[in-house]
């Protein structure tokens, strides 16, 4: 076994689940959005504003920004274990991509809710 | 005349690894590559590397060819060479003791850490502990392994951490003792295995299953780990 504390959720397996659940959000979020753009080819600012502030669109909006969180703190933890060998660095590398990730969630939910 | 151009290091003379070509003449035969070695061993016998069995057996002769790992022993020199030109270098990512010969320390020490061995804390039966054909079945494709790292070697994730991936031979052999019927320490195994790095750190490139010289999956068996993590946990 070994053993970090930096990782996501603790555990190999957590991670991993995670990646691949908020990967299918992802996914899920982007096709919608296409598809909207698609059937929406005369976009107004009407229309699009009013997408966005219908609360399913604005839960399935943080949904996928939270899961952008997830998955990019687990992809970025992996390439900086991968890559950084040098722990401090590595630490510092890490506190900086969270909070990163914390500031785009936030800024994020006053996007969606701001409007 | 076949253009080789060998890994060579000797760390008590050299102050850094080189590559030296020989011409060696196959006199029109498809040998070897171990063959190749040992005709360049006629012409330098300072020249290192393993072997022992020569047919695909011991595993001692895993090495880079062109690029690619796989036992010299088994691999034609038609299969590997491009325009007459043969690179054979050590197996990447371990440490070189000497010319083609590589510290297989870590890779070993990962293969222990899986416990490669039955545990069954039940009594002993009289003669063996029986196993129906197809649970006996379960197991191939996965005993097979020779353990001559071409495997583990060939994966990046083994080269960047081989100190906490156990790696693709490691793995495929922790998952022939948990599908083994006859092993009741499935969820210690499991446990030992639930970490960020031993298992997930695979990230399904596949590299071993192109090179595994028995033709084994491990990538495969890596998939069936996290199946049983999986239903382990949920």
């Amino acid at each position: 076994m070994v053993t970090n504390v930096t990782n996501f959720g603790r555990s190999g397996l957590a991670d991993w689940l995670m990646q691949r659940v908020t990967a299918v959000i992802m996914l899920a979020y982007t096709v919608f959005l296409l598809g909207f753009l698609l059937t929406n080819g005369d976009l107004d600012f009407v229309t699009w504003k009013t997408l966005f502030q219908g609360t399913t669109m604005r839960i399935f909006s943080l949904l996928a920004l939270l899961s952008i969180a997830a998955h990019a703190w687990i992809g970025m933890w992996t390439v900086a274990t991968d890559y950084i060998k040098c722990a401090k660095l590595r630490v510092i590398y890490h506190l900086v991509v969270v909070i990163a990730l914390f500031a785009y969630v936030v800024w994020g939910v006053q996007v969606l809710w701001g409007a | 005349m076949l253009q080789v151009s060998v890994y060579r290091y000797n760390p008590e003379t050299d102050k850094k690894p080189y590559m030296q070509d020989f011409e060696i003449d196959t006199k029109g035969k498809d040998i070897m590559v171990l063959d190749v070695l040992h005709l360049i061993k006629e012409k330098d016998n300072g020249m290192s590397y393993r072997r022992s069995c020569r047919e695909g057996v011991c595993g001692s002769d895993g090495l880079n060819m062109n690029g690619k790992n796989g036992l010299a022993c088994i691999t034609p020199v038609s299969d590997v060479v491009k325009n007459n030109k043969l690179i054979i270098r050590p197996l990447p990512g371990l440490p070189v003791i000497r010319d083609l010969v590589v510290d297989m320390s870590l890779f070993y020490k990962q293969y222990e850490r899986i416990k490669p061995f039955l545990i069954n804390d039940t009594p002993e039966p009289a003669i063996e502990r029986l196993q129906t054909p197809e649970d006996r079945e379960k197991l191939d494709g996965l005993y097979e392994c020779i353990l001559c790292a071409c495997c583990s070697t060939a994966c990046p994730s083994f080269w960047w951490n081989p100190d906490k991936f156990v790696g693709p031979s490691g793995l495929l052999q922790a998952y022939r003792f948990l599908i083994d019927s006859r092993d009741t320490a499935t969820k210690e195994r499991l446990a030992e295995l639930d970490d960020p790095f031993s298992v997930f750190r695979c990230h399904g490139i596949m590299n071993c299953v192109a090179v595994c010289p028995k033709g084994l999956n491990p990538t495969r068996a890596i998939g069936n780990i996290r199946g049983m993590l999986l239903n382990n946990a949920t």
